[in-house]
């Protein structure tokens, strides 16, 4: 069967797990193309007017794969980590999905919630199994071979610092994956300019949302860093300094890196944060980390909203100032 | 110890209770007002929504009346409400305020934290006392819901203009000023009279209409710029989802005193959202199908800008709407929305659903 699985929101984190999962099950994984202008004008047609935008162009992959594959893949991401929440909207997406397009093909909505406990895994690759009308063997076999890949891609990613940034029409695990089974050490640059890019994974690594920040720092020499390539353990001691733990892990995921290395006095040369216009978590993360940011003053700091009006020119004035503040730092 | 809390709807009358009871002294924020909008959107995040912005208004506004202890309710997600609290700390002490902030956060089996909570805002109250005051409170938000009720169902009625609005101000006095039980008891026949004696017209093709949405925005006349009484004058009978005394129930009550019914109710929006999505997005959907079953003529949703879990309920309603046909319309709030702007659109919607009663009542008999 075609599998037909959005490159938006949640792809970024599990991607490489979804795609051996269902290989495995001797499915075919279709991924939608890059974010584009059409894909952008479908979402902003179809989704519900308040929506942000990531979860608009999130539409649009919908409609992109329409007519190419047989099942959609839309899971209710409940909880990624346990205790905590990704955000409202992605509670309600296979709905928000089913009333906003119409003449969709089934859907697989399996929930994804380990709140309670991180094994719980296993319940997610079964009711996507089970919809699929495969025996528990198999599921499991299947579940197995993707859980320890994906686990073991996970800690490549970090050891290796491995961006999920497609390249092209190419995945980040696609791409990656050749790489990643010859584990060889990347040399990173020593007297490179580090900045701390935060922000939701699907608006940082989609190169469209996100003008192509990731590859215009790179090419002013700059190392970008993202909560990604961290170690979770960092992230976890950064976010303990928190008077309250902060129940959405991408927040916590910013809002950790940020203090682990603002605390443990790594040299950073400054922090970007890319939020949505209108999303919710971002307008109580941006705040907490501004105020933390403002009052060290340590690091120079660029916060960037996007929404479906944001033009490059500007976004690209305001990019160049800021490498040009951190650049004139360094030399001093 | 100056106690403070913020406002939604008439909130105030029996957290006052509570902690005076308690031998606090009280600072009740002005009632909310736009100074409370203006300086509250000057210091918080824009894109926060509304209710994180009036609240820290009615913080600031306590604060500069003295006030020296702010009690706010937390949470545990997936909603930005429970992280409101330590936003605003963060903002009020760049503001330079010296404060002591407490919040309470449900109590997912944890009730004793919150009784610690209450016996050191207290200065170590025992349980019994706190339970008394705790039981004279809840009393209290019963009777306003009731009150509430009430007047909702006279006002669109009513025979002299304002009659109602005005027994209303009276009934909230009296429940704010009754001491004890006994009081209050008194103070309830005594609303129960004076609301009776109001005459109604004989009305017989009365509009009901459905308020549902996010709590705040539902509660807080302030930000919905009194919309119940603007359906009343209208002529309409209005009939809220969610009371005071669901949300002290849901966050702050042990779990064992909660009733079964939003369980129950939330079955009715399995069709269209079959989980939880956070606040309550999953209610309004499910108040909205109840209301058609019942034959109401209209519901009216509403949320503040960008609120997350209203979003996803409000992506479904046409479904809804459809399905069970009953007109729903959406009312988006913020810090620039106008009460005229409101009511044009109030009386179009009105407008519309009584003529789409008219048809459906006469549409039988017509024979063209
Ligand atoms: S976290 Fe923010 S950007 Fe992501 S879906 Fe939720 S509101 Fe939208
Ligand atoms: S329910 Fe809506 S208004 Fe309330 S905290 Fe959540 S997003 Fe904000």
């Amino acid at each position: 069967m075609r599998i037909g699985v959005p490159r938006a929101l949640f792809y970024y984190m599990y991607y490489p797990f979804w795609k051996i999962f269902f290989e495995a099950l001797g499915h075919e994984v279709i991924l939608s193309s890059p974010t584009n202008k059409k894909i952008l004008k479908d979402g902003l047609e179809f989704a519900v007017d308040d929506a942000c935008l990531p979860v608009k162009v999130f539409h649009g992959h919908i409609v992109d794969l329409l007519d190419r594959v047989d099942v959609l893949f839309i899971p209710r991401i409940i909880s990624i980590e346990p205790g905590e929440f990704i955000c409202p909207k992605f509670l309600g997406l296979p709905d928000m999905v089913k009333s906003s397009i119409p003449d969709l093909p089934p859907i697989i909505d399996s929930n994804l919630s380990v709140y309670k406990n991180r094994k719980d895994l296993i319940g997610h690759a079964k009711s996507i199994g089970t919809d699929l009308g495969h025996s528990s063997r198999l599921i499991l076999k299947a579940y197995t071979i993707a859980s320890t890949k994906f686990n073991s891609y996970k800690k490549f990613q970090i050891s290796h610092e491995q961006l999920p940034l497609d390249s092209g029409q190419k995945s980040f695990f696609d791409s990656n994956s050749s790489y990643f089974s010859r584990h060889k050490n990347k040399c990173l640059g020593e007297n490179t300019l580090n900045v701390l890019l935060l922000g939701h994974p699907y608006n940082i690594y989609d190169n469209y949302i996100s003008m192509n920040l990731i590859t215009k720092l790179q090419k002013n020499g700059i190392k970008v860093i993202t909560p990604e390539i961290i170690p979770v353990k960092n992230i976890s001691a950064g976010a303990k300094n928190l008077k309250k733990r902060l129940f959405w892990t991408m927040g916590k995921n910013i809002i950790g890196s940020t203090y682990y290395y603002m605390d443990c006095g790594k040299a950073l040369d400054g922090i970007i944060h890319l939020a949505s216009f209108g999303c919710g978590p971002d307008s109580i993360v941006g705040e907490l980390l501004e105020r933390k940011l403002s009052r060290n003053r340590l690091v120079p700091f660029l916060r960037i909203n996007i929404d479906e009006h944001s033009g490059e020119e500007g976004f690209n004035t305001r990019l160049e100032a800021f490498i040009d503040v951190i650049e004139g730092r360094r030399r001093n | 110890m100056k106690v403070t809390f913020p406002h939604m709807g008439n909130l105030y009358i029996p957290l006052r209770t509570f902690f005076e009871n308690l031998g606090a002294e009280v600072v009740v924020p002005p009632l909310s007002s736009k100074r409370t909008l203006e300086i509250g959107c000057k210091y918080s995040p824009e894109f926060a929504c509304l209710p994180l912005k009036v609240t820290l208004g009615n913080f600031i506004e306590a604060l500069e009346m003295g006030a020296d202890t702010i009690v706010m309710a937390g949470g545990v997600g997936p909603c930005r409400f429970g992280y409101y609290a330590e936003v605003q700390r963060e903002i009020l002490k760049d503001l330079g305020y010296d404060f002591d902030m407490i919040v309470l956060e449900p109590p997912q089996g944890h009730f004793w934290d919150l009784i610690k909570k209450f016996k050191y805002i207290t200065n170590k109250k025992s349980f019994k006392e706190i339970y008394l005051a705790g039981k004279l409170a809840w009393k209290k938000i019963i009777l306003l819901d009731r009150l509430e009720k009430m007047v909702n169902r006279i006002r669109a009625v009513e025979l002299e203009k304002g009659k109602t609005d005005k027994a209303y101000k009276k009934a909230l006095n009296l429940i704010s000023n009754a001491r004890d039980e006994q009081e209050l008891a008194f103070a309830r026949q005594q609303i129960e009279k004076e609301i009776s004696s109001i005459k109604k017209a004989k009305e017989r093709n009365l509009l009901k209409v459905g308020l549902v949405g996010e709590i705040y925005t539902l509660l807080e006349p302030f930000v919905n710029f009194n919309i119940e009484k603007q359906l009343g004058e209208l002529g309409v009978l209005v009939e809220r989802s969610i009371y005071i005394s669901q949300w002290v129930r849901e966050n702050l009550l042990p779990s064992f005193m909660k009733s079964k019914e939003p369980e129950v109710l939330a079955k009715l929006a399995e069709p269209y959202i079959p989980c939880f999505v956070g606040g309550h997005g999953r209610e309004s959907v499910a108040q909205i199908v109840s209301y058609a079953k019942q034959g109401f003529d209209g519901v009216i949703h509403l949320l503040p800008l960008t609120c997350m879990p209203e979003i996803v309920a409000k992506s479904v309603l046409p479904m809804v709407s459809k399905i069970h046909s009953i007109p729903v319309m959406t009312l988006v709030l913020d810090e620039h929305s106008a009460e005229t702007g409101l009511r044009t659109r109030l009386e179009a919607f009105i407008d519309l659903i009584r003529e789409r009663k008219e048809e459906e009542e006469f549409g039988v008999l017509s024979w063209d």
